[in-house]
């Protein structure tokens, strides 16, 4: 029996929305106030789904630990309290939360191999969330849920 | 094709163990979770059915029946249980979310007259949740 498993974790972060190859005119229109020069912060709701046959003897898709500490380790340790901008991943990439949607997934398919990953989601605020369940053309499906 | 979801929710107490382990595998493996006492959750519910909008009424299923069958399959049975111990599904299985998910849909998806059961979600804590939609 196959049956997906979802995990929600926290953190926070500051960026700024500012793309190299836009005027600075363009990057006001764009961006708004997320293009202000000192950044802006905010606090991410990060949701991690996958999926497997549930094992007989456990009664698991996976161990949630071994979720957990791949979470920890790749992602929170490496995203959290930072401001994106300052990371190598997104020296080149505009850090909306769309990029960082995709930059997660495949970080944790990387690195996670116990379970198939089904879906990375984030919240940025309340009002926006973003999916991305790989297998495209790195283009993250933006909904806003409000 | 319209998707409708109910919620509920129910409070009930569980362990993992797996008496094929050793205690020090079911220890390892489980964690506190392995607690023979028990532990509780506050689990939410949230089931979808899927169906085509009955022109005479407006309505995928009836919200009465749903809600009835839920509380007589699953509420019934499960909320203030100890679930190893009351709930015969968890005599031989352990009482995971995945395997929770599970149960309710069997329950469920034999007693749904005109709906088409689409996806039973379980929320073990606000931060924890598993989707099942039937047998794959």
């Amino acid at each position: 029996m196959k049956a997906h498993l979802t995990r929600r974790y926290l953190f926070s972060a500051s960026h700024r929305l500012h793309s190299a190859e836009m005027s600075p005119e363009e990057n006001l229109a764009t961006y708004g106030k997320c293009n202000n020069p000192h950044g802006h912060g905010h606090n991410y709701a990060l949701e991690v789904t996958v999926s497997g046959q549930v094992d007989p003897s456990t009664g698991m898709v996976c161990n949630l630990v071994d979720l957990d500490q791949t979470v920890d380790r790749e992602v929170l340790s490496r995203y959290n309290l930072e401001n994106l901008n300052t990371l190598q991943e997104f020296a080149q990439t505009v850090p909306t939360t769309e990029n960082l949607c995709i930059e997660i997934f495949e970080i944790l398919q990387r690195t996670f191999p116990y379970a198939h990953l089904e879906r990375v989601r984030m919240e940025e605020t309340m009002m926006n969330s973003f999916e991305y369940q790989g297998g495209g053309d790195g283009t993250a499906q933006r909904r806003i849920t409000s | 094709m319209v998707y409708l979801t109910r919620k509920a929710e129910f409070s009930a107490s569980h362990y993992y163990h797996n008496p094929d382990f050793t205690p020090e595998e079911n220890a390892r493996l489980f964690g506190k979770c392995n607690n023979p006492n028990g532990h509780g959750h506050n689990y939410t519910l949230e089931v979808t059915v899927k169906g085509e909008v009955d022109p005479r009424s407006g309505f995928v299923v009836d919200l009465k029946q749903l809600k009835e069958v839920m509380h007589r399959e699953v509420l019934d049975a499960m909320d203030h249980r100890f679930l190893n111990k009351e709930v015969p599904e968890f005599f031989t299985q352990i009482p995971t979310t995945e395997n929770l998910a599970i149960a309710v849909w069997q329950r469920l998806q034999p007693k749904l007259k005109n709906a088409s059961l689409h996806r039973v979600r379980i929320y073990e804590t606000p931060d924890l949740f598993v989707d099942f939609y039937g047998e794959e």
